[in-house]
């Protein structure tokens, strides 16, 4: 059967959806893991809201990096131990784009499912209803370009037995840009000063990484898997 | 065409030239260390603002800029390794790893050392402090990626994309971090502006950069014969090279 590229890659992406949304549980759990690590901080900090609004953007931030790291040890596992990600490997299609692909689905999934319930997180942590738009853009855009790292230190890491820690410890290194911009951008928000120098920055470093990373992720899977 | 390059890349002529040319660079960093050192500690003036204490600028800034040359060069040589399969570029990478990441916790020690008379603090988040922090990390992943994997090719692959992943970084975590303090406010720790240096504080710092510079050429070579060891250690020439 010959598949062009961009059904194969609908196909993919169709199939890791329909495979999360089988699986509600495992869709949930990093969303309520960003809830938690959100709720630890007022608790360990201050319950005043005046100071946790000038913390809220960095705590923000940290419990995104932290609840999208938790996930992106699946993107691939699950696929190379039942043996799928060497069949689609073998299916004639570029790795590649299947590659491109799993990394969409997985950002479907982890990254704009975090936007959608950031307000509620933001409200909790007294950030101002104006400055939604911003923290939330810049979170759409942050995680996008964390789930392409992070598809790079999954296919890294997919062969080993107690990969999780090792790709938070690759991963996180190379995220940092992204918490000074991201959390940047939302402080700037919250304070009422322009904010568009900062989500200039993730938007650059976003189209950057999702130019560069589909090659180092197909390449770094080609590693581990032959 | 190419086959004396391969030759020379073989094991057995790498480890016999690391060996005789790891004497040299000893030898060589030896003489512009003790130079830099007795020149910079005792003959070069006082820093006007900052007495004595900037003296530790000689031994600070080398390993500063060494810790970024060794990552250059470890992913360099991983790079070479991955794309011509010259399996030695492996060994150069493993070997350049370690030393880097030493010379990476000499700078951040030595940072926050000068940091206590001058800013107050042992640690603040400057910058530049920041970013070699981050680059530490950086040296901790490739280390501990090329270790995890039980078959020492595929994690010498493996690590040597991190590495290369990693060098395409650093430049965006450095001004990432830069950027970041202006964008927040002013410099809350009055940062000391680098000031033109007279001659009789540089030379002894370049002497030193040099020194450190043969000093990493000198601890590669001494690795690099260990790790060739470590990856031949079922050759025949292994066994004739221990014995003799």
């Amino acid at each position: 059967m010959n598949v062009g590229v961009f059904e194969a890659f609908t196909l993919v992406v169709r199939r890791e959806l329909c495979l999360s949304f089988r699986r509600p549980e495992q869709l949930l759990q990093p969303l309520v893991f960003f809830l938690i690590v959100t709720t630890l901080f007022p608790l360990g900090l201050s319950l005043q809201l005046s100071l946790l609004r000038d913390m809220s953007p960095g705590v923000l931030w940290v419990a995104a990096l932290l609840s999208s790291l938790l996930s992106l040890d699946a993107l691939f596992k699950g696929d190379a131990d039942d043996g799928t990600l060497e069949q689609l490997a073998l299916s004639g299609q570029g790795l590649m784009v299947i590659v491109v692909a799993k990394t969409c689905a997985h950002w479907l999934v982890t990254g704009a499912a975090l936007v959608l319930v950031s307000p509620v997180v933001g409200t909790a942590l007294g950030i101002p209803v104006a400055a939604f738009a911003t923290m939330m853009l810049s979170l759409g855009v942050g995680t996008l370009t964390l789930s392409w790292l992070g598809a790079i230190g999954a296919g890294l890491t997919v062969g080993l037995k107690r990969g999780n820690v090792l790709l938070s410890l690759i991963v996180l290194p190379l995220a940092m840009p992204l918490l000074i911009f991201g959390a940047g951008a939302t402080d700037r928000a919250i304070s009422g000063t322009n904010a568009a120098g900062a989500l200039y920055f993730l938007a650059a470093l976003c189209v950057f990484t999702c130019t560069l990373a589909p090659f180092a992720a197909t390449a770094a899977l080609r590693i581990t898997l032959e | 065409m190419w086959t004396w390059f391969y030759k020379l890349a073989s094991p057995p002529s790498v480890y016999a030239a690391a060996g005789a040319l790891a004497p040299w660079f000893l030898a060589t960093a030896a003489v512009a260390i003790v130079y830099g050192l007795v020149d910079g500690l005792v003959f070069a003036p006082p820093d006007y603002q900052q007495g004595d204490a900037f003296r530790i600028v000689y031994v600070h800034a080398p390993s500063a800029w060494m810790s970024l040359f060794s990552y250059t060069s470890m992913a360099l040589a991983g790079a070479i390794a991955l794309v011509w399969r010259i399996k030695i570029g492996h060994a150069v990478a493993a070997a350049s790893a370690p030393i880097g990441a030493s010379f990476t916790l000499l700078a951040l020690v030595t940072g926050s050392l000068w940091g206590k008379p001058m800013w107050g603090t042992y640690w603040a988040w400057d910058p530049r402090l920041t970013s070699e922090l981050i680059l530490l990390f950086l040296y901790f992943g490739v280390m501990s990626l090329r270790s995890a994997f039980e078959d020492p090719a595929r994690g010498d692959r493996a690590a040597a994309l991190l590495g290369i992943v990693g060098l395409v970084n650093v430049p965006i975590i450095h001004f990432s971090v830069t950027w970041w303090n202006s964008l927040h406010q002013g410099a809350t720790v009055a940062k000391i502006g680098k000031p033109a240096m007279s001659l009789s504080m540089l030379w002894p710092l370049l002497a030193m950069l040099l020194g450190f510079m043969l000093f990493y050429g000198a601890v590669l070579c001494m690795r690099l014969q260990g790790e060739v060891l470590n990856r031949e250690r079922q050759a025949k020439w292994v066994r004739e090279a221990i014995k003799s």
